[in-house]
Formats: structure tokens, C-alpha cells, sequence
């Protein structure tokens, strides 16, 4: 019996993957990776040290087709006889995991938020606003691990990496053009994100957030307003009807804090908020307020970062 | 082109989220039932927008009560010609996911569209699975769609940026922010509603895989500690030393 994980290596590896295996490893049997694409071997290795034992490769499937995915994913469950499939809870596992679970007739949990702990898992409902228990009644079981969820575990192994052949099947998707803005954090993964909203009363005034968001290696982030005038474009928009994010830090620049917006961002671990109105809802949401003009406020913070960078 | 969207209800974006029978179960009471946004705004209203450029026909399905009846009302005063509820307590994403499937196959569409997710289980599983059921290609997440003839041309979210990709139909597709622009029904859409058909379709024969027990509440935040707006040297020592997020 194993567990097997699904892992995207074609950017290498992200914090994500660590996770999932560090997920895996906790549910209590073997561990196996499987992945796709031309990852050189010693980084897909690296595994090992947060509870692999190995990692099978599908080289001859590039890109991220959910059905040649789904198909592959499924011939490694056969070859390993695993009874659990962990993925981290990305877009990939967005199309993949309801496919593999219908494939594979296993029950799947999407989004746990917490390490493994008795017979239910943890995730978000309501947009963040309450939590549910949920179980699965099929032998076969899927669960997908929101990220920023669980820290990794690491061991000081490696493990091997093995070539595999997975039934892919016809690509019936064609790939016309990937666009990816250079350097860029993607906002799901980002552990400290920098956000604005109509306070900030214009798009010319963005590069005050911009700054503080580049001293802090942070992503950034907007209202829906924001998102929906233009000013900022539309996959910055976080909240209920946006992206959901669960960073360590978010910072709230001129956002009232209204309740769709909360939704997205009330996972995070620590919110600092920045508004001249003392009556925000925001603040109730808040460990930190400051009480003040954000056109102040993010530059004097960008200041102070880059002193406390300085000295440290 | 013939277009089927997979219409759920979800509680309006304020509602106060309560549970009741000893937290096993979501209290309605009070509760404001709206069409999921991403349902009608992106994969409904862009639904219409390639019918009224390519003719064909918009069907809504909804897996749900006959109190569903009132927001599948609303999906038809916008524009849908027809509304289908399947007559059935939608019990997790599985059983949802191969009730549409097996409709869907049984009525020849050319395209299935969802929305990205729900926004009370915030699954992002009924789209997939009814691709899978199906054994369709399954477009997910998809911020424009464009259809020349049979093929059609789709951008989608992918870790860290966008692709765009091509295909035959027929597929299933999840729609994000940016595929349409929010319509808000007028006079004549809501008495065209009241006569347009509402088929009531028996549940097929399917059992769940997932069972949610029980919710929990998240606990009330600690009071927020209020920061001189002169001292960001504080701010940053604190985010530093106590919450040890930098
Ligand atoms: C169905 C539905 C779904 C929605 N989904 C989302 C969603 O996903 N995400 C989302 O964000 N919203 C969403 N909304 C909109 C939401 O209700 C709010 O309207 C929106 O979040 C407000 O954006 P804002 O805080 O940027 O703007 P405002 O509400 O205009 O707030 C601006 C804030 O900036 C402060 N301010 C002004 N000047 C300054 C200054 N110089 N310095 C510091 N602070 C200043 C003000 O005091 C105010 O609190 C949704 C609404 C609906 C109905
Ligand atoms: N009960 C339902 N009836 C019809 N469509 C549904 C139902 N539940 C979910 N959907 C569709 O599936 C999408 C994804 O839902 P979910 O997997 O619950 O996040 C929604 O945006 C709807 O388009």
C-alpha cells in the first residue's frame, strides 16, 4: 500500500511540493512521487528529504492536458496500488483530481487547511467564513492540500528516481501560446502579499505599493473595484469572487474590508491593515491597524523595511 | 451550437454563515439564495453571448429542491432559452458531477460550461467530473472563449501566468472573471421567464463518496493592535520578533 503524490515539476520544484510530500509522509505509508516532464534527476531527489521514496517520471507528457494527466495519474495508482492520491490544491489539481476521482470512483476532498488528524479532513467553506469536516466512504481517496497549509517536514534523505511509462492517451488540447510575466510571484503561492483598494484613489499611485512589495519580496494584490476599473489587472483581484489567498502577511492598504473581501483573504496569518477611517470593518479583521494615509504610511513602511534588511 | 450551464445556488455574499442540529448543518434561516456569481456572470452570460453571435440554443441545468426554482427563474430572465432540475438533494460534488454527465450525454451538447467554483463548498470538482464522466477535454478555468465553427479558442489561468489553447468540440469548460461583463435581467427577460420551459428530471441512481460531518466556526480574532502611523520601525520590529511573518 503507498500514497501516491502528484507533483508539477516542470518550474522545478515550489514550497508546494514539499508540502504535500510532508502531508503524504504524515498519513502514514509509503510515499511515491509521481510527476511529469524533463526534471533533471537530482532535484527531483531532493524529494527524500521531506518523505519520498521515490519518484516515478512520465517524460514523454509535457505540458498540463488534465485528461493525459488524469490518465497517467491513474497508471501510477495501478503500479503502486496506492489507496490515497495527495495533490496541492493549484490549478493543475483544479482540472486533474475531480477527473481522477470520477476515473478512479475515490472520493476527493479539495483544500484541506490542516496536517492529517483522525478520520475527517479540514477545509474552507463559505469562502473562508466557516470550516467543515468532511469524511470520504470510498476505499480509494483523493485530498488536495491548499498551500501555505502545513510546514515542510525535512528528514536528511534522498530517494530514487525511476523513468515510468503512463497510459496517456490522445492530447486532444492544443497549446497555442503560454504567457508568464517575468518575474512575477504568483499570487496563490506568495507568503507575504502587498494590497491596495480604492483608497489608493488612482493606478499612477501604485508604485508605492509596488515598492513595498519589492522591498519585501512580496506579491501584490487589489480589491475588486480595483481589478474591475482597470487600474490593476484582473488576476490581482482576491476576495469571494476573486482569487483566495492564505499568505503569512498580508498588508491592506485603502481597502474597507468588506465582507467579500475578507472571504479571499482571511486565512492569513497575520493582516496588517492601513486606513484613514477608524470605523473600516477591516480593522475588526486586523492583528495590526495603523490609523492614517496610506501615501504616508507605504512609503515610511518601505523605509523601515529596508533599514531592518539592512541591519539584519 | 448547443450550450448547457451548470447553474448552482449559493447564499447571498453578506449572509451571516450559522449552523444548526449540533453544527451538522447549514442554517438557511435568514439565508438570501443567489445564482453563484461565477455561474451567472462569466459561463451564463457568455453562454448568450455566442448564441446571440452563432445562433443555437442556452439550457441551464440545476441539480437541486424545487425551491432551487427561483434562481433557475432569474438564469432564464436573463436569457436562457430552457432550465432542466434535476430532482435531487445535490449531496457532494460526485453525485452532482455524473447527474449532469448523464444528462448531458443523453442530450447532445456541444459545450458544458461551469463555473469556476462554488462559493459555499468552494470545491472547484463538479466541472472536471462531468468532463470525466464524459470522457471529454475539460478547459478549466477559462477567462475568454471564442468559437469559430467547431473549434474554439480559449484562454485559461496557469500556474504563474496564461495559456491559450484550441479545441473540437464538444468539451466542458470552467469560466473565471473576464469571459463576460455581469447582466442584470430587464422587465421583459423576467415575464419571458415566468412561460419559458422548466423540465423536472428524476435523479439518476448514484452514490456519494464524500460526507461533511460537521462545521466549525473560525474563532474570533484577538484584538487588533493599533501601530503609531509615525513609527513603521515598530511595526516592522513586531512583524518581525512577535508574529515572525518577516
Ligand atoms: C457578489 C459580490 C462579490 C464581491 N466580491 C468581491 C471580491 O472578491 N473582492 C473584493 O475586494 N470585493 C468584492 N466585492 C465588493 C465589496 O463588497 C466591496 O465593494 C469592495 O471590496 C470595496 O473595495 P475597496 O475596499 O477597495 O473600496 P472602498 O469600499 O471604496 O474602500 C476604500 C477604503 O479606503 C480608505 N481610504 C481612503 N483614502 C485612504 C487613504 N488615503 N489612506 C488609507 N485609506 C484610505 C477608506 O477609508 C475606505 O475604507 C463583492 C461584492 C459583491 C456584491
Ligand atoms: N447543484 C448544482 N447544480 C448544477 N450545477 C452545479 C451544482 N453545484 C455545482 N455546480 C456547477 O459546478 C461548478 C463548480 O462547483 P464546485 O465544484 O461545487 O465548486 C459551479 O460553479 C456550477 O457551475
Amino acid at each position: 500500500m503507498a500514497t501516491l503524490v502528484y507533483i508539477n515539476s516542470e518550474n522545478g520544484l515550489a514550497k508546494s511540493a514539499y508540502e504535500v510530500v510532508t502531508y503524504a509522509k504524515k498519513l502514514g505509508d509509503e510515499v511515491v512521487v509521481v510527476t511529469t516532464g524533463s526534471q533533471d534527476d537530482s532535484t527531483l531527489a531532493a524529494l527524500g528529504n521531506y518523505g519520498a521514496s521515490k519518484v516515478l517520471v512520465e517524460k514523454s507528457v509535457n505540458g498540463n492536458d488534465a485528461q493525459q494527466l488524469t490518465r497517467v495519474i491513474a497508471s501510477a495508482v495501478e503500479l503502486t496500488s496506492a489507496n490515497t492520491i495527495v495533490f496541492s490544491h493549484d490549478i493543475i489539481a483544479k482540472a486533474v483530481a475531480p477527473r481522477l476521482s470520477v476515473r478512479l470512483k475515490a472520493g476527493l476532498i479539495s483544500g484541506a487547511i490542516e496536517a492529517p488528524n483522525g478520520s475527517t479532513i479540514k477545509v474552507n467553506v463559505f469562502s473562508g467564513k466557516a470550516f467543515g469536516n468532511v469524511s470520504i466512504s470510498s476505499d480509494k481517496k483523493i485530498i488536495s492540500l491548499l498551500p501555505n497549509s502545513i510546514q515542510p517536514e525535512e528528514n536528511g534523505s534522498a530517494c530514487t528516481v525511476e523513468g515510468f511509462e503512463g497510459n496517456a492517451g490522445e492530447l486532444k488540447i492544443k497549446l497555442i501560446e503560454t504567457k508568464k510575466p517575468e518575474g512575477e510571484i504568483p499570487l496563490p503561492e506568495a507568503e507575504l502579499v502587498v494590497s491596495a483598494g480604492r483608497g489608493l484613489k488612482g493606478p499612477e499611485n501604485w508604485g508605492m505599493v509596488e515598492d513595498l512589495a519589492a522591498e519585501l519580496s512580496a506579491a501584490t494584490a487589489c480589491s475588486r473595484p480595483v481589478a474591475d476599473i482597470g487600474w490593476r489587472p484582473h488576476h490581482e483581484h482576491v476576495g469571494q469572487t476573486g482569487v483566495a489567498i492564505r499568505p503569512n502577511l498580508y498588508i491592506a492598504a485603502g481597502i474597507s474590508g468588506a465582507i467579500q473581501h475578507l472571504a479571499g483573504v482571511n486565512g492569513s496569518k497575520v493582516i496588517v491593515v492601513i486606513n484613514t477611517d477608524p470605523e473600516a470593518p477591516f480593522f475588526k479583521a486586523a492583528d495590526y491597524g495603523i490609523l492614517g494615509d496610506a501615501f504616508e504610511v507605504l512609503p515610511r513602511l518601505t523605509e523601515a523595511v529596508k533599514k531592518f534588511k539592512a541591519s539584519n | 451550437m448547443k450550450i448547457l450551464v451548470c447553474i448552482s445556488k449559493s447564499p447571498d455574499t453578506t449572509s451571516k454563515i450559522a449552523f444548526k442540529d449540533g453544527n451538522s448543518k447549514f442554517d438557511e434561516d435568514g439565508v438570501q439564495y443567489i445564482v453563484n456569481p461565477y455561474d451567472e456572470w462569466y459561463a451564463l452570460v457568455r453562454a448568450l453571448e455566442l448564441k446571440e453571435a452563432n445562433g443555437g440554443s442556452v439550457s441551464i441545468i440545476t441539480v437541486g429542491n424545487a425551491s432551487d426554482e427561483a434562481i433557475m427563474r432569474k438564469a432564464l430572465a436573463i436569457g436562457a432559452d430552457e432550465a432542466i432540475r434535476i430532482d435531487a438533494e445535490p449531496t457532494d460534488a460526485y453525485y452532482v458531477g455524473m447527474q449532469i454527465a448523464e444528462y448531458a450525454k443523453a442530450n447532445a451538447f456541444d459545450m458544458v460550461l461551469t463555473g469556476k467554483e462554488t462559493i459555499n463548498y468552494n470545491g472547484s470538482q463538479v466541472g472536471g467530473m462531468i468532463a470525466e464522466g464524459m470522457d471529454l477535454p475539460f478547459i478549466s478555468l477559462a477567462s475568454k472563449l471564442d468559437a469559430n465553427g467547431n473549434t474554439l479558442t480559449l484562454e485559461t489561468e496557469i500556474v504563474g501566468g496564461l495559456q491559450i489553447v484550441e479545441v473540437e468540440t464538444p468539451v466542458v469548460v470552467s469560466c473565471v472573471k473576464g469571459m463576460a461583463e455581469q447582466r442584470i435581467p430587464n422587465m421583459r427577460g423576467i415575464m419571458a421567464a415566468r412561460t419559458k420551459p422548466l423540465t423536472v428530471v428524476p435523479a439518476a441512481d448514484i452514490a456519494p463518496l464524500t460526507v461533511f460531518e460537521n462545521y466549525t466556526l473560525p474563532e474570533a480574532k484577538s484584538a487588533c493592535k493599533m501601530i503609531d502611523p509615525e513609527n513603521m520601525d515598530e511595526l516592522v520590529a513586531l512583524l518581525h520578533n512577535e508574529a515572525k511573518v518577516i
